[in-house]
């Protein structure tokens, strides 16, 4: 009765074993055969990158990575950043941006600007992809079609400057009332809404580009979807779109100024987000530049591999929701939060790469002011983290709130693993020094958006990237007109502030004003700085001229070239 | 018999119909604005947007619009990838999937059968054991870090031997399948391995089995007409819903070794709610579904002459 | 003939064939635990749940969400003394006269006071005509010609020439080189190299802070406290860390499957055993529930759980009333509602493959109801398949988790769960095993148990191997 339990009296016969056997060897026979067929099927489907080297001596081009796909390259209606680049190598506006940022002709062999009014010569060697010439009529029709509230372009904004661009965009205005005309087919003449000091260097950015009006037309709504739906203007052509998989820029020929472009051909021959994944491309010298995680440095040193930092321009801080029913919207509550945070200990012990710096303020480091850099004439007010100080906000808080103990806030956030990091790390920090309970809410990024814009938050992991290089890009964000202000910040003296820096073209004026707002937005603790971006990456250095840029194509390899570092 | 193909896939096609019903009106009731980007948009381009998508009209206009344009084979025009046709996008990506599931789920059946087999011939002997830790190696492991340690086991293998061996990732060749689609069959195959031996062990003993081994039938023809051909059978009913669920993308497997495929695609979508690319590829994920599992029923009863067709 | 006959004696101790009466489920017990590898799994099992539900509040009260960011990442073996440094540790820059003289690197590069984890402080000598200088650190002696490092550091100077390094340090060598930088910022060619092992640190207040420390001076050694298991990301305590997560995972894992797999088994047998239109109809929904698509109703749970403030609804009700947190809740309603159709489909299969058996006739022709041929047929004789299924569902449920975890929808933070803490191990899989190795290996025993369980009960449930004896 308790004996164990017995093995079938089935013992293995030699001949089921046989017979298994044959099953396998068949088995393998079809699977050979399946692997014949399946890559047949593969090649003809013509999918995929082709198995290039990072550096390809012979075919002079480069492999890259793209972190994800252009959602279209109609240069009309693109928000991103990965579109922005790609859009930055195959066309070009009427300026350019030079290797040390600094503004040069495109398109425009020359212009004069004056307050309310600038006109363009274009040069008439810039020719299209189909071979018809590059004119200004390529402009107007651009700029009216990414006004033209049918496009519903995410970016119209940036043309506001325009003369009538903001009222056809959003008051019905006829299109052909904008302020850009042709006067032939080489003089182009812009006036402005007002004076706008930093005009020239919006016209580097994408929405400015042209688009060549015929075959716009001749595409019926598919603009900018595929390789046979876009026509170039820049140093590169797209010469093949593989959705979702790679796409292939080669050297136009037709480039005004080819000479000037070493490289053959560019592939961004992955589209990959996954670090690790993008890392092991470089390690296998598959794409000549990956951006590093903290986690990964150190296999990057232990390899010896070049390790460069950029400062990409971007601003990150903790937002919080003023509306008048959230408790957040309590000043002291804010300074109590603001006296607790420590920028320094975020980057130097969470973030852990060096290219992050401690935030300060709303405007990052690289920013112009009047002569030198406006941080180094204004520096942000600073202050150090003291919880008893903090703690004494946070009484004062509660009272005013009519709360007998700390509330709950709620930290909204992204979904991915350095945003869980992140807010936990906040969620500790109010809770050991302010006995705040923080329940952290990951949402997916449109849910983010939508839950920031109907305000249902209390703090949200938030940043700021710069679309133009002036002030006023991040001077703006919280201004009580400006949509992008979600937490619904308001402050008299900062709008005021704002519409001086708009109105004003004397840069004193202009940034003494940023000044107060930056003063504003620590004195009312609107905002939390956290730090500016700085991202490490490895590259490889057979690959030379990149440009990294805060504002525009970013990395720009446009005038990239390879050097022959086989010696070794 | 062709009644029977024909009333299922009538069936099928209202299955199809309550998939397309029910997650449209789950997607419409998750909040999250598929308009919304980094910046925000005056209201007037947002009406624009919403004009041109047609979500300014009545979710019920909407859902007898879409299922309109359905029936038509009309899946409309992604919100992200602006402008491109849904048809389009699952026509480039599903190809690269379904190649990728059918290598993979080749390799899972094939060997989860074989090595299911092997284990009950040798039931509680060192190939059983071996095999039985090496499954359950396979199925404690997540995905992820399967799909992680593989690449970084590429990477290694191609320095050590100084040349590549395989490519770290991409899409092309068969070459650049054959890791993702071992990782992909991996926690099948040892699901299969383990139904498949427990399957033959209850038929050891069955009478048909002793009726015949009395009868003196020699123990090979045993195995293979009436052992074998009987154990697999819980392997096909399980093998429908994977074959579909493999085919359509493991998103995991996908994003790492950067595979343009359909997986990738829907949870792309889902995470930033693109209402068309969401409704597109399920709905076509549904109907190859049903589509697999109307075959494998089918399949079904041509290896089990006891199941009939009615 | 006068014959008698005598009547033989009846042998009443020939051969007894008969045995105790036992029923179905009490021989089951018997040889289930006489398999000795069932019981093994049964008894780890049952170690995994007071690990998880006991261990917490009895030997290991550790807290899991407390942070400690100097000790983050720690493998367990890790040296645990510490400096004591003073509370007032801060450190102004040295700023000496121009130097004069040729181009060259730095002739001296020193550490001034105690390399410690919290800070390493470097001086060196001023560089003639150098408009400043870039601080390098690496993990590897930097080569002639090869890469000096990581730019942990710029000073804009040329006479200021000291550098406060205070990222992310560890108890381990590092080579610090200092370069004198050109007017446009590029670099001289010749850099100066210095090989630096940090102590741990730790200041004052935190070091009286500790259990056990009653005082402590700068300059002193304290031992810090002890984590078995080391620390994560963020300095938690790994040990308690898995406690919790053990909760979280075996919760779903164990949970989720029991109720998917009762739905699906009874779902399955009946539409199984019925057959015709009850067949049809169940499984085109069956086929229905396997192409909705997870991931949306799982987003559609996660916000039907966690309502917006101040509404509460049934469902979140429940959810505060049952003490559950982190969103787990929805994840086993999810799983539950969408997971069955395997399951059922297989049974289905099974019951009908066991229907048209001989003795399954038989027990109809004897006038057997409905109830009893499910009950004493159909389901004992489905087992094999279907606790093999189970042993499935339960990584794949622990799996499944972790995959929404990855893509920032599982548990909500800081509650941890097993396949969240491999996720979050796997980036820094190179550096760190500690983090993906131990949440990985509890999920390996915890598979490994219900797989020889599932076998052994297997084996124990199978009626037909009771005859075979």
């Amino acid at each position: 009765m308790t004996e164990a339990i017995r093995t079938p009296k089935s013992s293995v016969s030699t001949s089921s074993v046989w017979q298994l056997v044959k099953y396998a060897l068949l088995a393998m026979l079809l699977m050979f055969m399946l692997l014949v067929c399946l890559h047949a099927v593969t090649l003809r489907l013509e999918i995929g990158s082709e198995s290039n080297a990072a550096v390809d001596f012979a075919r002079n081009s480069i492999s890259l990575n793209l972190g994800s796909e252009p959602p279209q390259l109609d240069s009309t209606k693109s928000t991103d950043m990965v579109s922005g680049q790609v859009l930055g190598h195959v066309m070009e506006g009427l300026i350019r941006y030079g290797p040390n940022n600094e503004i040069l002709p495109g398109i425009a062999e020359s212009w004069e600007v004056s307050e309310l009014s600038a006109t363009f010569y274009l040069r008439k060697n810039a020719v299209w992809s189909n071979g018809s010439p590059v004119t200004a009529d390529d402009f107007v029709f651009a700029w009216q079609t990414a006004l033209d509230p049918e496009t519903a372009s995410q970016y119209a904004f940036i043309l506001y400057p325009l003369k009538n661009g903001e009222a056809i965009n959003t008051d019905g205005a006829d299109v052909e009332d904008l302020g850009a005309k042709a006067i032939d087919d080489f003089t182009l003449k812009v006036e402005l809404e007002q004076p706008t000091p930093y005009f020239i260097k919006l016209l580097a950015f994408f929405t400015y580009l042209p688009i060549n009006r015929e075959f716009y037309d001749s595409r019926d709504g598919t603009y900018g979807t595929s390789v046979e739906d876009l026509i170039f203007n820049g140093p590169f052509t797209v010469s093949k779109w593989q959705h979702g998989s790679s796409l292939r820029l080669e050297k136009n020929v037709d480039y005004w100024n080819s000479e000037d472009i070493k490289l053959d051909a560019i592939d961004f021959a992955y589209i990959i987000s996954d670090p690790n994944a993008i890392i092991n491309l470089f390690a296998t010298k598959k794409i000549v530049m990956a951006g590093l995680q903290a986690e990964n440095i150190e296999r990057a040193l232990a390899n010896r591999w070049p390790v460069k930092e950029h400062v990409d321009g971007s601003v990150f801080y903790l937002g919080f929701n003023h509306r008048e029913d959230r408790p957040t919207s309590n000043r002291n509550l804010r300074k109590a939060i603001q006296l607790v945070c420590d920028p320094e200990e975020l980057v130097y012990k969470v973030l852990k790469t060096p290219g992050n710096r401690p935030g300060e303020s709303i405007f990052p480091v690289w920013l112009r002011g009047v002569n030198g850099y406006f941080r180094d004439e204004y520096p942000a007010p600073k202050h150090k983290p003291d919880p008893d100080l903090a703690r004494e906000y946070l009484v004062r808080a509660l009272t005013e709130l009519e709360l007998s103990s700390p509330p709950q806030l709620i930290f909204l956030t992204g979904d991915s693993e350095f945003s869980t990091k992140h807010a936990e790390y906040y969620q500790s920090l109010f809770k050991e020094n302010l006995g705040i309970e923080v329940r952290i809410d990951q949402q997916i990024f449109q849910q983010r958006l939508a839950k920031m814009t109907s305000g249902d938050y209390d703090i949200v992991a938030a940043g700021w990237g710069p679309d133009y290089d002036d002030v006023l890009t991040f001077g703006d964000l919280f201004t009580s007109w400006n949509a992008n202000n979600r937490g619904l910040f308001k402050n008299d003296e900062l709008d005021r502030n704002v519409q001086i820096a708009q109105q004003s073209s004397d840069p004193k004026t202009r940034m003494e004003a940023m000044n107060r707002v930056q003063h504003i937005l620590y004195e009312e603790a609107a905002i939390i700085f956290e730090y500016e971006r700085g991202s490490n990456y490895v590259a490889d250095d057979r690959v030379q001229g990149v440009t990294r840029r805060v504002v525009g194509t970013d990395p720009d390899y446009t005038r990239a070239y390879i050097v022959d570092k086989a010696k070794e | 018999m062709p009644r029977y193909v024909l009333m299922r896939l009538i069936q099928g096609v209202i299955t199809v119909w309550f998939i397309a019903t029910a997650t449209f009106f789950v997607m419409h009731n998750i909040p999250g604005d598929p308009l919304a980007d980094e910046k925000a948009v005056s209201d007037e381009i947002r009406e624009n947007l919403e004009r041109k998508y047609g979500l300014d009209k009545n979710v019920w206009v909407q859902y007898g619009t879409y299922m309109l344009n359905m029936i038509r084979g009309d899946f409309g025009l992604s919100f992200k990838h602006e402008n491109r046709p849904v048809n389009k996008v699952i026509a480039e990506r599903f190809p690269v999937s379904a190649i990728l599931g059918i290598l993979a789920i080749v390799i899972a059946g094939m060997g989860g059968v074989l090595w299911g087999a092997l284990t009950a011939l040798y039931r509680n002997r060192w190939p059983d054991v071996v095999i039985i830790i090496l499954v359950i190696l396979g199925i404690s492991v997540p995905s992820f870090v399967f799909a992680t340690v593989g690449q970084l086991g590429i990477v290694v293998a191609n320095r050590v031997v100084g040349f590549e061996i395989l490519p770290v990732a991409g899409w092309g060749t068969i070459w650049h399948m054959l890791v993702p689609a071992l990782v992909l069959g991996l926690g099948t195959m040892a699901f299969l391995t383990r139904l498949m031996r427990t399957s033959m062990l209850e038929i050891v003993n069955a009478d048909y089995i002793r009726t015949a081994r009395s009868k003196g039938v020699p123990v090979a023809q045993i195995f293979a007409k009436h052992q074998f051909r009987n154990a697999i059978l819980p392997v096909v009913t399980v093998l429908g819903p994977s074959i579909a669920a493999i085919t359509t993308g493991g998103f995991v497997v996908e994003n790492v070794f950067a595979i343009p495929g359909l997986g990738r695609t829907f949870v792309e979508a889902v995470q930033q709610s693109d209402y068309t690319l969401i409704m597109g590829t399920t709905v076509f994920y549904g109907a190859f579904l049903v589509l697999m599992v109307i075959v494998v029923d089918i399949v079904y009863a041509f290896i089990d002459p006891r199941v009939k067709l009615k | 003939m006068n014959l008698s006959f005598t009547p033989a004696t009846v042998e009443t101790d020939i051969e007894q064939t008969s045995r105790p009466s036992l029923s179905y489920w009490q021989d089951a017990w018997i040889r289930l635990v006489a398999n000795k590898r069932a019981i093994t799994s049964l008894f780890v099992i049952i170690c995994l749940l007071l690990f998880a539900f006991v261990a917490p509040h009895t030997i290991w009260r550790v807290k899991h969400d407390i942070q400690n960011l100097d000790r983050a990442s720690e493998p367990p073996w890790v040296n645990r003394k510490a400096l004591v440094l003073s509370d007032n540790d801060t450190w102004n820059d040295v700023v000496v006269p121009d130097a004069v003289g040729e181009h060259r690197a730095p002739t001296s590069l020193e550490v001034v006071g105690e390399a410690a984890t919290s800070r390493v402080r470097l001086m060196w000598d001023a560089v003639p005509n150098s408009h400043g200088y870039r601080v390098y650190r690496n993990i590897v002696e930097p080569r002639e010609g090869a890469p000096l490092g990581l730019s942990i550091g710029v000073v804009n100077e040329s006479t200021l020439v000291s550098f406060e390094d205070r990222l992310d340090i560890r108890q381990k060598p590092y080579w610090y080189s200092v370069v004198a930088l050109h007017e446009d910022g590029s670099e001289f060619d010749t850099a100066k190299t210095l090989r630096v092992v940090p102590q741990r640190s730790i200041y004052v207040s935190e070091a009286l802070a500790l259990p056990g420390v009653d005082s402590a001076q700068p300059g002193e050694t304290v031992a810090l406290v002890w984590h078995p298991l080391g620390t994560d990301y963020l300095g938690r305590d790994m040990l308690a860390r898995l406690m919790k997560g053990a909760q979280v995972s075996l919760t779903i894992g164990i949970v989720a499957p029991l109720l998917f797999m009762v739905l699906g088994i009874v779902i399955g047998s009946v539409s199984g055993y019925f057959g015709g239109i009850v067949d049809a109809g169940l499984m085109r929904f069956t086929d229905f529930v396997i192409a909705l698509p997870f991931l949306l109703f799982m987003i559609l749970f996660k916000l039907m759980f966690v309502p917006p403030e101040g509404e509460a609804n049934f469902l979140s009700s429940v959810q505060d009333f049952l003490g559950i947190e982190g969103g787990i809740l929805a994840m086993v309603v999810a799983l539950v509602l969408l997971s069955w159709p395997g399951i059922a489909r297989l049974v289905r299969g099974e019951v009908l493959k066991i229907r048209e058996q001989g003795y399954v006739e038989a027990s109809r022709l004897l006038g057997a109801p409905n109830r009893w041929l499910i009950g004493r047929h159909m389901i004992p004789n489905t087992m094999g398949v279907v606790l093999v299924s189970f042993t499935f569902a339960v990584p794949a449920t622990i799996f499944t988790e972790a995959f929404l975890s990855f893509i920032g929808m599982g548990v909500v933070p800081p509650t941890p769960s097993w396949g969240s803490m491999c996720n979050d191990g796997i980036r820094t899989m190179e550096t760190y095993p500690h983090e993906l190795l131990f949440p990985a290996l509890f999920i390996s025993i915890t598979v490994l148990a219900f797989n020889l369980l599932g076998d052994g009960l297997r084996d124990a449930l199978d009626a037909r191997m009771r005859s075979s004896e």
